[in-house]
């Protein structure tokens, strides 16, 4: 038998990550301050931990004007959505061992 | 031994609790329910009492006629009714849900409350606009049921990004609204059920299930 864990994924070991990943899970897009509030973060913490899950492709940026001002949202690529699963099989495998 | 850095239990748990959080509006009150009955009720009371003066016949009469104008007489202050009661009660949703959120310490406008409104304001309209056809044709029996069918329809679209009770009262209201279909003379009275009785018993247990032990804590 193959090793759970080999299937977790450093990248969600985070929680904020995790957290980021469950809300694009269940929504389309998200907005910044959507997660902000969703997370309880500070602009820079959730900032950056966006930037780790854009750079590993798998969330996908969007900008857009609404009015004068940007508005950044955010969604699950087919990438990320595709390891997020096996995060989660993985998790529920090793709680299954138990 | 415990080597793993995670514990797989608490993770599944956060995953699940972000999941709902952001996918549930849940910043809406019973209490928006509890108002929105007494509204209603106040609203009906004052449509028989005053605007059909308690005489069945009158009433009966009413929903038969085929001069009804809703700029004047008994359809005029019956619309004016109906909407100061709508009113009402949106206001009162709005406020209690935002009290509800402050409380909470969430925020009250996110991309699920926008949902929320789209998608109960889609079938709402339409049965507004459907109501101003029945009544432009002089079917006015048909109103009360056409409210309650559409309202119920409403509110099983916004029991997918609310509370599972919503889904429940959605379908209460939708069956009402075809019996008041079937037994058009009672239509007022299943109006009165649908919109007041309903709202009371389910904000109601929703307060009592989600709001007031939260309180004790």
């Amino acid at each position: 038998m193959k090793n759970p864990i080999s299937n977790l994924q450093k990248v969600f070991e985070s929680r904020i990550r995790l957290g980021i990943m469950s809300a694009l899970m269940v929504n389309d897009t998200l907005d910044f301050n959507t997660l902000k509030g969703l997370l309880g973060l500070t602009d820079g913490n959730l900032a950056s931990h966006l930037k780790a899950l854009e750079q590993q492709e798998i969330i996908a940026v969007s900008k857009q004007f609404i009015g004068r001002k940007t508005s950044t949202s955010y969604k699950a690529t087919g990438h990320g959505r595709e390891l997020f699963r096996r995060h989660l099989a993985a998790l529920e495998k090793l709680i299954n061992q138990k | 031994m415990e080597s793993e850095s995670t514990n797989p239990n608490n993770d599944l748990r956060a995953i699940r609790d972000i999941m709902e959080r952001s996918s549930r509006f849940l910043s809406l009150s019973g209490l928006a329910g509890i108002f929105a009955g007494l509204c209603a009720l106040i609203g009906a009371f004052f449509a028989w009492f005053f605007i059909f003066d308690s005489d069945k016949e009158r009433f009966g009469e009413f929903l038969y006629s085929t001069d009804v104008s809703i700029t004047s007489g008994i359809g005029l202050y019956l619309s004016l009714d109906a909407i100061l009661v709508l009113v009402a009660a949106i206001v009162g949703a709005a406020c209690f849900s935002r009290r509800k959120a402050r409380l909470a310490g969430q925020p009250v406008w996110t991309t699920t409350t926008r949902r929320l409104i789209i998608h109960v304001a889609i079938p709402l309209f339409t049965g507004g606009i459907f109501i101003l056809i029945l009544a432009l044709r002089n079917h006015l029996e048909l109103v009360a049921s056409v409210m309650l069918i559409f309202y119920g329809l409403s509110l099983v679209n916004a029991g997918k990004f609310t509370f599972s009770e919503i889904h429940y009262l959605g379908l209460t209201e939708i069956a009402l609204g075809i019996l008041a279909g079937v037994f058009v003379s009672q239509g007022l009275l299943l109006w009165t059920i649908g919109f007041g009785l309903m709202h009371l018993l389910y904000g109601s247990i929703m307060y009592y299930r989600y709001e007031r032990q939260k309180k004790v804590e």
